[in-house]
Protein backbone atom coordinates (compact mmCIF):
# COMPACT_ATOMS: atom_id res chain seq x y z
CA UNK A 1 0.00 0.00 0.00
CA UNK A 2 1.67 3.67 -0.83
CA UNK A 3 2.00 5.55 2.40
CA UNK A 4 -0.86 8.66 2.05
CA UNK A 5 2.08 11.34 3.29
CA UNK A 6 5.62 11.18 2.33
CA UNK A 7 8.39 13.18 2.54
CA UNK A 8 11.82 13.34 1.55
CA UNK A 9 15.16 15.14 2.37
CA UNK A 10 12.54 18.31 3.44
CA UNK A 11 15.26 21.09 3.76
CA UNK A 12 14.81 24.64 4.72
CA UNK A 13 16.64 27.54 5.86
CA UNK A 14 15.97 31.12 6.92
CA UNK A 15 18.81 32.72 6.38
CA UNK A 16 22.21 31.17 7.25
CA UNK A 17 20.06 28.81 10.03
CA UNK A 18 18.95 25.01 8.79
CA UNK A 19 15.24 25.23 10.22
CA UNK A 20 15.03 21.74 9.14
CA UNK A 21 17.82 19.71 7.39
CA UNK A 22 16.94 16.50 5.48
CA UNK A 23 13.98 15.07 7.11
CA UNK A 24 11.97 12.17 5.91
CA UNK A 25 9.47 9.96 6.80
CA UNK A 26 6.49 8.30 5.67
CA UNK A 27 2.39 7.57 7.25
CA UNK A 28 0.12 5.07 6.23
CA UNK A 29 -3.42 5.04 6.34
CA UNK A 30 -4.44 4.40 10.02
CA UNK A 31 -1.11 5.60 11.36
CA UNK A 32 -0.59 8.19 13.96
CA UNK A 33 2.66 10.31 13.43
CA UNK A 34 3.85 12.13 17.02
CA UNK A 35 6.57 14.83 15.99
CA UNK A 36 8.36 15.19 19.03
CA UNK A 37 11.05 18.20 19.70
CA UNK A 38 11.71 20.80 22.17
CA UNK A 39 10.45 24.11 21.28
CA UNK A 40 12.37 25.68 18.18
CA UNK A 41 13.31 21.92 17.24
CA UNK A 42 11.93 22.61 13.59
CA UNK A 43 8.40 20.62 14.41
CA UNK A 44 6.30 23.95 13.05
CA UNK A 45 8.53 24.47 9.76
CA UNK A 46 8.38 21.14 9.07
CA UNK A 47 4.31 21.10 9.09
CA UNK A 48 3.98 24.50 7.39
CA UNK A 49 6.03 22.97 4.53
CA UNK A 50 3.79 19.64 4.47
CA UNK A 51 0.70 21.67 4.42
CA UNK A 52 1.75 24.27 1.19
CA UNK A 53 2.36 26.87 3.60
CA UNK A 54 6.18 26.91 2.53
CA UNK A 55 8.07 26.22 0.07
CA UNK A 56 11.02 24.14 0.67
CA UNK A 57 14.19 24.56 -0.38
CA UNK A 58 15.04 20.79 -1.24
CA UNK A 59 12.98 17.77 -0.81
CA UNK A 60 9.55 15.89 -1.95
CA UNK A 61 6.12 16.03 -0.55
CA UNK A 62 3.66 13.59 -1.52
CA UNK A 63 0.22 13.85 -0.56
CA UNK A 64 -1.97 10.59 -1.07
CA UNK A 65 0.32 9.74 -3.94
CA UNK A 66 0.12 13.35 -5.75
CA UNK A 67 3.71 15.55 -5.09
CA UNK A 68 2.36 18.87 -3.50
CA UNK A 69 5.13 21.03 -5.69
CA UNK A 70 3.97 19.38 -8.94
CA UNK A 71 -0.11 19.54 -8.12
CA UNK A 72 -0.58 21.94 -5.77
CA UNK A 73 -4.30 22.21 -6.31
CA UNK A 74 -4.72 18.68 -6.58
CA UNK A 75 -2.57 17.64 -3.32
CA UNK A 76 -4.10 20.38 -1.05
CA UNK A 77 -7.41 19.56 -1.55
CA UNK A 78 -6.74 16.04 0.42
CA UNK A 79 -4.44 17.97 3.11
CA UNK A 80 -6.88 19.12 6.55
CA UNK A 81 -4.35 21.71 8.21
CA UNK A 82 -4.60 23.24 11.67
CA UNK A 83 -1.64 25.29 12.61
CA UNK A 84 -0.40 26.41 15.38
CA UNK A 85 -2.53 28.94 16.47
CA UNK A 86 -6.27 28.06 14.78
CA UNK A 87 -6.97 29.99 11.86
CA UNK A 88 -10.69 31.01 12.85
CA UNK A 89 -12.78 34.16 11.35
CA UNK A 90 -13.90 35.57 14.69
CA UNK A 91 -16.79 37.60 13.64
CA UNK A 92 -17.93 34.20 11.81
CA UNK A 93 -20.44 31.74 13.22
CA UNK A 94 -19.53 27.90 13.89
CA UNK A 95 -21.27 26.71 10.98
CA UNK A 96 -20.52 29.79 8.41
CA UNK A 97 -16.76 29.23 9.24
CA UNK A 98 -16.97 24.98 9.00
CA UNK A 99 -19.08 25.72 5.22
CA UNK A 100 -16.39 28.14 4.16
CA UNK A 101 -13.49 26.14 5.15
CA UNK A 102 -15.20 22.80 3.21
CA UNK A 103 -16.39 25.13 0.14
CA UNK A 104 -12.69 26.83 -0.07
CA UNK A 105 -11.46 22.58 -0.02
CA UNK A 106 -13.46 22.40 -3.30
CA UNK A 107 -16.94 20.76 -1.40
CA UNK A 108 -19.45 21.46 -3.64
CA UNK A 109 -21.96 23.46 -2.09
CA UNK A 110 -24.77 20.59 -1.85
CA UNK A 111 -22.41 18.29 0.00
CA UNK A 112 -21.55 21.13 2.33
CA UNK A 113 -24.02 21.30 5.37
CA UNK A 114 -24.05 17.15 5.87
CA UNK A 115 -19.89 17.23 6.18
CA UNK A 116 -20.52 20.30 8.45
CA UNK A 117 -22.88 18.31 10.68
CA UNK A 118 -21.03 15.44 10.42
CA UNK A 119 -17.70 17.49 11.25
CA UNK A 120 -19.33 19.15 14.63
CA UNK A 121 -21.08 15.57 15.75
CA UNK A 122 -17.22 13.92 15.44
CA UNK A 123 -15.64 17.33 17.25
CA UNK A 124 -18.06 17.88 19.79
CA UNK A 125 -19.53 20.90 18.65
CA UNK A 126 -23.40 20.05 18.36
CA UNK A 127 -25.03 22.94 20.28
CA UNK A 128 -22.67 25.49 18.72
CA UNK A 129 -22.77 25.73 15.51
CA UNK A 130 -24.99 29.18 15.99
CA UNK A 131 -22.49 30.58 18.02
CA UNK A 132 -20.01 33.16 16.87
CA UNK A 133 -16.76 32.13 17.02
CA UNK A 134 -15.08 34.89 19.27
CA UNK A 135 -17.51 34.03 21.97
CA UNK A 136 -16.28 30.46 22.62
CA UNK A 137 -14.25 29.66 25.18
CA UNK A 138 -10.27 28.43 24.39
CA UNK A 139 -11.10 24.83 24.28
CA UNK A 140 -14.12 25.40 21.43
CA UNK A 141 -12.04 27.36 19.51
CA UNK A 142 -9.86 25.02 19.18
CA UNK A 143 -12.18 21.92 18.56
CA UNK A 144 -13.42 24.57 15.57
CA UNK A 145 -9.85 24.31 14.87
CA UNK A 146 -9.83 21.12 14.58
CA UNK A 147 -13.02 20.59 12.90
CA UNK A 148 -11.60 22.82 10.39
CA UNK A 149 -9.14 20.64 9.52
CA UNK A 150 -11.53 17.70 9.23
CA UNK A 151 -14.69 18.93 7.49
CA UNK A 152 -13.68 17.84 3.85
CA UNK A 153 -12.53 14.44 5.54
CA UNK A 154 -9.01 14.59 3.83
CA UNK A 155 -6.65 11.64 3.58
CA UNK A 156 -3.91 13.40 5.28
CA UNK A 157 -4.25 15.66 8.75
CA UNK A 158 -1.95 17.32 10.18
CA UNK A 159 -2.25 19.13 13.51
CA UNK A 160 0.30 21.35 15.07
CA UNK A 161 0.32 21.44 18.97
CA UNK A 162 -3.63 20.46 19.04
CA UNK A 163 -3.82 20.47 22.59
CA UNK A 164 -1.86 23.13 23.45
CA UNK A 165 -3.39 25.55 25.93
CA UNK A 166 -6.26 22.86 27.01
CA UNK A 167 -7.11 22.19 30.40
CA UNK A 168 -6.92 18.37 31.51
CA UNK A 169 -10.49 17.36 30.69
CA UNK A 170 -10.41 19.15 27.20
CA UNK A 171 -6.79 17.68 26.77
CA UNK A 172 -8.14 13.99 27.19
CA UNK A 173 -11.13 15.14 24.61
CA UNK A 174 -8.94 16.07 21.86
CA UNK A 175 -6.87 12.85 22.54
CA UNK A 176 -9.57 10.77 21.75
CA UNK A 177 -10.82 12.42 18.69
CA UNK A 178 -7.15 12.41 17.39
CA UNK A 179 -7.24 8.54 17.75
CA UNK A 180 -10.72 8.58 16.03
CA UNK A 181 -9.31 10.57 13.35
CA UNK A 182 -6.46 8.54 12.89
CA UNK A 183 -8.25 5.28 12.57
CA UNK A 184 -9.66 6.85 8.87
CA UNK A 185 -6.64 8.54 7.78
CA UNK A 186 -2.90 9.47 8.58
CA UNK A 187 -2.38 11.59 11.25
CA UNK A 188 1.20 13.72 11.82
CA UNK A 189 0.75 15.65 15.19
CA UNK A 190 3.68 17.54 16.96
CA UNK A 191 3.75 18.46 20.41
CA UNK A 192 6.33 18.69 23.54
CA UNK A 193 5.06 16.69 25.59
CA UNK A 194 5.75 13.23 25.58
CA UNK A 195 3.23 11.52 27.65
CA UNK A 196 0.61 12.83 24.42
CA UNK A 197 2.95 11.23 22.08
CA UNK A 198 2.78 7.56 23.87
CA UNK A 199 -1.23 7.85 24.95
CA UNK A 200 -2.34 8.79 21.16
CA UNK A 201 0.75 7.57 18.60
CA UNK A 202 1.29 4.87 16.59
CA UNK A 203 4.99 6.24 15.56
CA UNK A 204 7.32 8.59 17.47
CA UNK A 205 9.30 10.65 15.40
CA UNK A 206 12.17 13.01 17.46
CA UNK A 207 13.02 16.17 15.71
CA UNK A 208 16.05 18.43 17.05
CA UNK A 209 17.95 20.75 15.40
CA UNK A 210 16.05 20.52 11.82
CA UNK A 211 17.21 16.66 12.12
CA UNK A 212 15.36 13.59 12.78
CA UNK A 213 17.55 12.01 15.80
CA UNK A 214 14.66 9.15 16.50
CA UNK A 215 11.82 6.96 14.98
CA UNK A 216 10.07 4.08 16.58
CA UNK A 217 6.90 2.30 15.67
CA UNK A 218 4.98 2.61 19.01
CA UNK A 219 2.83 -0.49 18.25
CA UNK A 220 5.73 -3.28 17.91
CA UNK A 221 6.63 -5.56 20.41
CA UNK A 222 8.90 -4.25 23.04
CA UNK A 223 9.44 -7.19 25.14
CA UNK A 224 12.67 -7.89 23.00
CA UNK A 225 14.32 -5.43 24.80
CA UNK A 226 14.67 -6.55 28.55
CA UNK A 227 12.08 -7.57 31.05
CA UNK A 228 11.89 -6.88 34.51
CA UNK A 229 11.00 -10.14 37.01
CA UNK A 230 10.70 -10.47 40.64
CA UNK A 231 10.87 -14.36 41.90
CA UNK A 232 9.62 -15.98 45.10
CA UNK A 233 12.25 -18.63 44.85
CA UNK A 234 15.18 -17.64 43.38
CA UNK A 235 17.36 -19.49 41.31
CA UNK A 236 20.63 -19.28 40.89
CA UNK A 237 21.12 -16.43 38.67
CA UNK A 238 23.09 -18.44 35.96
CA UNK A 239 19.99 -21.15 35.62
CA UNK A 240 17.85 -18.15 34.66
CA UNK A 241 20.29 -17.52 32.16
CA UNK A 242 19.58 -21.53 30.39
CA UNK A 243 16.01 -20.59 30.03
CA UNK A 244 15.78 -20.22 26.13
CA UNK A 245 15.46 -16.72 24.67
CA UNK A 246 17.76 -15.08 27.57
CA UNK A 247 20.82 -13.65 26.85
CA UNK A 248 21.86 -12.52 29.82
CA UNK A 249 20.59 -12.51 33.66
CA UNK A 250 21.63 -9.81 36.04
CA UNK A 251 20.57 -9.81 40.16
CA UNK A 252 19.80 -7.17 41.48
CA UNK A 253 18.54 -8.42 45.11
CA UNK A 254 15.81 -9.18 46.82
CA UNK A 255 14.76 -11.90 44.39
CA UNK A 256 14.64 -9.63 41.26
CA UNK A 257 16.36 -9.96 37.91
CA UNK A 258 16.59 -7.98 35.01
CA UNK A 259 17.05 -10.14 31.64
CA UNK A 260 18.19 -9.21 28.40
CA UNK A 261 16.33 -10.91 25.92
CA UNK A 262 17.51 -12.48 22.37
CA UNK A 263 15.76 -10.54 19.71
CA UNK A 264 12.86 -12.39 19.15
CA UNK A 265 9.49 -10.59 19.32
CA UNK A 266 7.67 -14.06 20.68
CA UNK A 267 9.90 -14.64 23.20
CA UNK A 268 8.03 -12.37 25.46
CA UNK A 269 4.97 -14.15 26.16
CA UNK A 270 6.73 -18.01 25.95
CA UNK A 271 9.29 -16.78 28.44
CA UNK A 272 6.78 -15.74 31.08
CA UNK A 273 5.13 -19.07 30.53
CA UNK A 274 8.69 -20.83 31.11
CA UNK A 275 9.38 -18.94 34.30
CA UNK A 276 6.38 -20.16 35.78
CA UNK A 277 6.28 -23.33 35.21
CA UNK A 278 10.41 -23.36 36.60
CA UNK A 279 8.18 -23.32 39.88
CA UNK A 280 9.62 -20.03 41.29
CA UNK A 281 6.91 -18.27 42.55
CA UNK A 282 7.07 -15.36 39.29
CA UNK A 283 5.52 -12.45 41.53
CA UNK A 284 6.07 -9.73 38.80
CA UNK A 285 7.31 -9.83 35.25
CA UNK A 286 7.36 -6.06 33.56
CA UNK A 287 8.48 -5.17 30.05
CA UNK A 288 10.70 -2.46 29.73
CA UNK A 289 11.04 -0.04 27.22
CA UNK A 290 14.46 2.08 26.78
CA UNK A 291 14.50 4.71 24.04
CA UNK A 292 12.15 7.33 23.98
CA UNK A 293 11.71 8.89 27.09
CA UNK A 294 15.50 8.79 28.03
CA UNK A 295 16.19 10.14 24.54
CA UNK A 296 13.75 12.85 24.91
CA UNK A 297 15.34 14.38 28.05
CA UNK A 298 18.72 13.89 26.88
CA UNK A 299 17.80 15.87 24.20
CA UNK A 300 15.68 18.60 25.72
CA UNK A 301 18.77 18.88 28.16
CA UNK A 302 20.99 19.54 24.89
CA UNK A 303 22.77 16.56 25.99
CA UNK A 304 23.17 15.05 22.39
CA UNK A 305 24.37 17.62 19.84
CA UNK B 1 -14.80 28.70 -8.10
CA UNK B 2 -12.76 29.47 -5.09
CA UNK B 3 -12.34 33.12 -5.59
CA UNK B 4 -16.28 33.47 -4.88
CA UNK B 5 -16.12 31.85 -2.23
CA UNK B 6 -13.23 33.98 -0.92
CA UNK B 7 -15.03 36.87 -1.97
CA UNK B 8 -18.65 35.89 -0.16
CA UNK B 9 -16.49 34.91 3.11
CA UNK B 10 -14.20 38.62 3.00
CA UNK B 11 -18.23 40.45 2.75
CA UNK B 12 -19.76 38.96 5.08
CA UNK B 13 -16.74 39.32 7.62
CA UNK B 14 -16.35 43.26 5.94
CA UNK B 15 -20.46 44.03 6.85
CA UNK B 16 -20.44 41.40 10.22
CA UNK B 17 -18.25 44.12 11.68
CA UNK B 18 -19.12 47.67 12.54
CA UNK B 19 -15.94 49.48 10.10
CA UNK B 20 -18.03 48.91 7.04
CA UNK B 21 -21.36 50.45 8.48
CA UNK B 22 -19.69 53.34 9.91
CA UNK B 23 -17.81 53.70 7.02
CA UNK B 24 -20.84 54.13 4.54
CA UNK B 25 -22.59 55.70 7.36
CA UNK B 26 -20.15 58.64 7.77
CA UNK B 27 -19.88 58.95 3.45
CA UNK B 28 -23.35 59.12 2.94
CA UNK B 29 -24.00 61.85 5.61
CA UNK B 30 -21.12 63.58 4.27
CA UNK B 31 -21.94 63.49 0.77
CA UNK B 32 -25.76 64.71 1.84
CA UNK B 33 -24.15 67.59 3.42
CA UNK B 34 -21.95 68.55 0.54
CA UNK B 35 -24.97 67.45 -1.88
CA UNK B 36 -27.10 70.21 0.12
CA UNK B 37 -24.69 72.66 -0.20
CA UNK B 38 -23.84 72.38 -3.89
CA UNK B 39 -27.65 72.51 -4.44
CA UNK B 40 -28.44 75.71 -2.49
CA UNK B 41 -25.17 77.45 -4.07
CA UNK B 42 -26.77 76.37 -7.64
CA UNK B 43 -30.10 78.36 -6.78
CA UNK B 44 -28.58 81.04 -5.57
CA UNK B 45 -26.74 81.65 -8.97
CA UNK B 46 -29.13 80.33 -11.43
CA UNK B 47 -31.12 83.65 -11.81
CA UNK B 48 -27.50 85.21 -13.07
CA UNK B 49 -26.84 82.16 -15.26
CA UNK B 50 -29.90 82.61 -17.66
CA UNK B 51 -27.94 85.47 -19.01
CA UNK B 52 -25.69 83.45 -20.26
CA UNK B 53 -24.64 82.47 -23.96
CA UNK B 54 -24.22 78.50 -22.90
CA UNK B 55 -24.51 78.41 -19.79
CA UNK B 56 -23.38 75.68 -17.30
CA UNK B 57 -26.23 72.72 -16.49
CA UNK B 58 -27.19 70.98 -13.15
CA UNK B 59 -24.76 68.48 -13.69
CA UNK B 60 -22.18 70.43 -14.13
CA UNK B 61 -22.73 72.22 -10.97
CA UNK B 62 -23.71 70.36 -9.18
CA UNK B 63 -23.63 66.60 -9.64
CA UNK B 64 -19.96 66.85 -10.85
CA UNK B 65 -18.59 68.60 -7.82
CA UNK B 66 -20.35 66.03 -5.46
CA UNK B 67 -18.44 63.24 -7.39
CA UNK B 68 -15.01 65.38 -7.24
CA UNK B 69 -15.53 65.66 -3.32
CA UNK B 70 -16.44 61.90 -2.83
CA UNK B 71 -13.43 61.39 -4.77
CA UNK B 72 -11.47 63.12 -2.36
CA UNK B 73 -12.99 61.82 0.68
CA UNK B 74 -12.37 57.79 -0.48
CA UNK B 75 -8.91 58.28 -0.26
CA UNK B 76 -9.47 58.15 3.15
CA UNK B 77 -11.95 55.80 3.01
CA UNK B 78 -10.08 53.17 0.86
CA UNK B 79 -7.44 52.43 3.21
CA UNK B 80 -9.40 51.75 5.95
CA UNK B 81 -10.92 49.17 4.02
CA UNK B 82 -7.80 47.49 2.44
CA UNK B 83 -5.86 47.68 5.50
CA UNK B 84 -7.61 44.84 6.97
CA UNK B 85 -7.19 42.18 3.80
CA UNK B 86 -4.10 40.87 4.18
CA UNK B 87 -2.34 42.43 6.83
CA UNK B 88 -5.35 41.35 9.96
CA UNK B 89 -5.15 38.01 8.08
CA UNK B 90 -1.19 37.66 8.66
CA UNK B 91 -1.69 39.06 12.24
CA UNK B 92 -3.89 36.68 13.45
CA UNK B 93 -2.80 33.34 11.44
CA UNK B 94 -6.15 32.66 9.35
CA UNK B 95 -4.53 33.48 6.28
CA UNK B 96 -2.89 30.33 7.04
CA UNK B 97 -6.05 27.95 6.09
CA UNK B 98 -6.11 30.25 2.84
CA UNK B 99 -2.60 29.10 1.83
CA UNK B 100 -2.86 25.74 2.97
CA UNK B 101 -6.14 25.71 0.79
CA UNK B 102 -6.64 24.49 -3.01
CA UNK B 103 -7.23 28.30 -3.72
CA UNK B 104 -4.23 29.76 -5.75
CA UNK B 105 -2.74 32.95 -4.88
CA UNK B 106 -4.32 34.61 -7.88
CA UNK B 107 -7.67 33.71 -6.56
CA UNK B 108 -7.38 34.42 -2.89
CA UNK B 109 -6.21 38.27 -4.45
CA UNK B 110 -9.14 38.10 -7.26
CA UNK B 111 -11.52 37.14 -4.52
CA UNK B 112 -10.32 39.64 -1.78
CA UNK B 113 -10.41 42.50 -4.50
CA UNK B 114 -13.65 41.29 -5.98
CA UNK B 115 -15.08 41.81 -2.22
CA UNK B 116 -13.43 45.39 -2.24
CA UNK B 117 -15.44 46.70 -5.59
CA UNK B 118 -18.41 45.10 -3.98
CA UNK B 119 -18.67 47.07 -1.23
CA UNK B 120 -16.82 50.33 -3.22
CA UNK B 121 -19.48 49.89 -6.01
CA UNK B 122 -22.41 49.78 -3.04
CA UNK B 123 -21.48 53.37 -1.27
CA UNK B 124 -21.03 54.88 -5.04
CA UNK B 125 -24.07 53.77 -5.36
CA UNK B 126 -25.35 55.66 -2.47
CA UNK B 127 -23.27 59.19 -3.22
CA UNK B 128 -24.40 58.78 -7.11
CA UNK B 129 -28.15 58.51 -6.20
CA UNK B 130 -27.95 61.63 -4.69
CA UNK B 131 -27.58 63.86 -8.01
CA UNK B 132 -29.65 61.33 -9.35
CA UNK B 133 -32.89 62.41 -7.19
CA UNK B 134 -32.63 65.47 -9.02
CA UNK B 135 -34.24 63.52 -12.29
CA UNK B 136 -37.13 64.06 -9.91
CA UNK B 137 -37.97 67.89 -11.31
CA UNK B 138 -35.21 68.02 -13.36
CA UNK B 139 -33.37 67.20 -16.22
CA UNK B 140 -29.25 65.66 -15.70
CA UNK B 141 -26.56 65.60 -18.78
CA UNK B 142 -26.66 61.68 -19.11
CA UNK B 143 -23.10 61.49 -20.77
CA UNK B 144 -21.56 64.10 -18.44
CA UNK B 145 -22.84 62.19 -15.40
CA UNK B 146 -21.84 58.82 -16.65
CA UNK B 147 -18.23 60.02 -17.39
CA UNK B 148 -17.73 61.54 -14.20
CA UNK B 149 -19.56 58.56 -12.28
CA UNK B 150 -16.98 56.17 -14.64
CA UNK B 151 -13.86 58.21 -13.24
CA UNK B 152 -14.61 57.86 -9.76
CA UNK B 153 -15.25 54.07 -10.26
CA UNK B 154 -11.88 53.52 -11.62
CA UNK B 155 -10.20 55.72 -9.51
CA UNK B 156 -12.05 53.48 -6.21
CA UNK B 157 -10.61 50.45 -8.41
CA UNK B 158 -7.44 52.15 -8.55
CA UNK B 159 -7.02 53.24 -4.84
CA UNK B 160 -8.31 49.87 -3.82
CA UNK B 161 -5.83 47.18 -5.86
CA UNK B 162 -2.94 49.82 -4.18
CA UNK B 163 -4.37 49.20 -0.80
CA UNK B 164 -4.51 45.51 -1.16
CA UNK B 165 -1.05 45.45 -2.54
CA UNK B 166 0.14 47.76 0.82
CA UNK B 167 -2.25 45.20 2.81
CA UNK B 168 0.72 42.39 1.66
CA UNK B 169 3.86 44.34 3.29
CA UNK B 170 2.95 44.36 6.51
CA UNK B 171 1.17 42.18 9.37
CA UNK B 172 0.02 44.94 11.24
CA UNK B 173 -3.27 46.74 10.26
CA UNK B 174 -3.00 50.10 11.56
CA UNK B 175 0.91 50.10 9.60
CA UNK B 176 -1.09 48.76 6.23
CA UNK B 177 -3.56 52.11 6.74
CA UNK B 178 -0.67 54.39 7.22
CA UNK B 179 1.44 53.11 4.13
CA UNK B 180 -1.97 53.20 2.13
CA UNK B 181 -2.55 56.84 3.15
CA UNK B 182 0.68 57.76 1.79
CA UNK B 183 1.05 56.10 -1.69
CA UNK B 184 -2.52 57.40 -2.13
CA UNK B 185 -2.27 61.07 -1.03
CA UNK B 186 1.41 61.11 -3.03
CA UNK B 187 0.21 59.70 -5.84
CA UNK B 188 -2.91 62.20 -5.84
CA UNK B 189 -0.52 65.33 -4.82
CA UNK B 190 1.92 64.74 -8.02
CA UNK B 191 -0.47 66.23 -10.24
CA UNK B 192 -0.71 68.99 -8.35
CA UNK B 193 1.87 71.81 -9.91
CA UNK B 194 2.75 70.94 -13.72
CA UNK B 195 4.80 73.70 -14.37
CA UNK B 196 8.46 72.07 -14.01
CA UNK B 197 8.70 71.09 -17.11
CA UNK B 198 9.59 67.26 -18.31
CA UNK B 199 9.66 65.91 -14.54
CA UNK B 200 6.49 67.94 -13.96
CA UNK B 201 4.68 66.66 -17.37
CA UNK B 202 5.71 62.97 -15.93
CA UNK B 203 4.73 63.20 -12.24
CA UNK B 204 1.33 64.97 -13.94
CA UNK B 205 0.61 61.80 -15.56
CA UNK B 206 1.34 59.79 -12.81
CA UNK B 207 -1.08 61.51 -11.13
CA UNK B 208 -4.51 59.48 -9.70
CA UNK B 209 -6.30 63.38 -10.15
CA UNK B 210 -5.36 64.69 -13.65
CA UNK B 211 -7.10 61.67 -15.22
CA UNK B 212 -9.75 61.67 -12.99
CA UNK B 213 -10.38 65.57 -13.73
CA UNK B 214 -10.60 64.60 -17.56
CA UNK B 215 -13.55 62.57 -17.05
CA UNK B 216 -14.92 64.66 -14.95
CA UNK B 217 -14.94 67.29 -17.47
CA UNK B 218 -17.22 64.69 -19.50
CA UNK B 219 -13.99 63.81 -21.67
CA UNK B 220 -13.32 59.92 -21.67
CA UNK B 221 -9.91 59.48 -23.29
CA UNK B 222 -8.89 55.79 -23.90
CA UNK B 223 -5.17 56.73 -22.35
CA UNK B 224 -7.09 57.76 -19.13
CA UNK B 225 -8.93 55.00 -18.99
CA UNK B 226 -5.77 52.43 -20.06
CA UNK B 227 -3.72 54.38 -16.96
CA UNK B 228 -6.56 53.44 -14.18
CA UNK B 229 -6.74 49.58 -15.66
CA UNK B 230 -2.85 49.72 -16.15
CA UNK B 231 -2.61 50.94 -12.09
CA UNK B 232 -4.73 48.02 -11.39
CA UNK B 233 -3.10 45.25 -13.15
CA UNK B 234 0.08 46.22 -11.86
CA UNK B 235 -1.17 46.70 -8.37
CA UNK B 236 -2.84 43.14 -8.18
CA UNK B 237 0.05 41.72 -10.13
CA UNK B 238 2.52 42.74 -7.54
CA UNK B 239 0.27 41.57 -4.56
CA UNK B 240 0.26 37.97 -6.31
CA UNK B 241 4.17 38.22 -6.20
CA UNK B 242 4.24 39.78 -3.00
CA UNK B 243 2.45 36.80 -1.51
CA UNK B 244 3.98 33.96 -3.63
CA UNK B 245 7.10 35.90 -2.18
CA UNK B 246 5.86 35.10 1.30
CA UNK B 247 5.37 31.16 0.72
CA UNK B 248 8.61 30.86 -0.56
CA UNK B 249 10.88 33.00 1.70
CA UNK B 250 8.94 32.78 4.82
Amino acid sequence: MEPLLEAENLTRCFGERRAVDGVGFSAHCGEVLGLLGPNGAGKSTTMRMLSGCLAPNVGRIRLAGLDLLRQPREAKARVGYLPEHPPLYPELRVDEYLRFAARLRGVPARQAGALVERAKRRCGLGETGRRVIGNLSRGYQQRVGIAQAIVHEPPVVILDEPTAGLDPIQNREVRELIGEIGTRCAVLLSTHILPEVQAVCTHALIIHRGRLVYSEDLRAGTADQGVLIALERPPATLEITRLPGVREAKELGGGRFQLELEAHRDAAGTLAERIAAQGWGLREYTPLRPGLEQIFVELAAGEIA
Amino acid sequence: MSTFVIAGRELRGLFLSPLAWTLLAAMSFIMAWIFLVQLDAFQLIQPRLKGLESPPGLTALVAVPVLRAAAGISLLVVPLLTMRTFSAELQSGSFDLLRSSPAGTSAIVAGKYLALLVFLAAMLAIVTAMPLSLLAGSHLDPGLLAAAVTGVALLLAGCAALGLFVSTLSSQPAMAAVMSYGLLLLLWLFGSDSDRGSLGAVLDWLSLRTHLETLLRGLVHLSDLLYYLLCIGTALALTVRRLELRRTEG
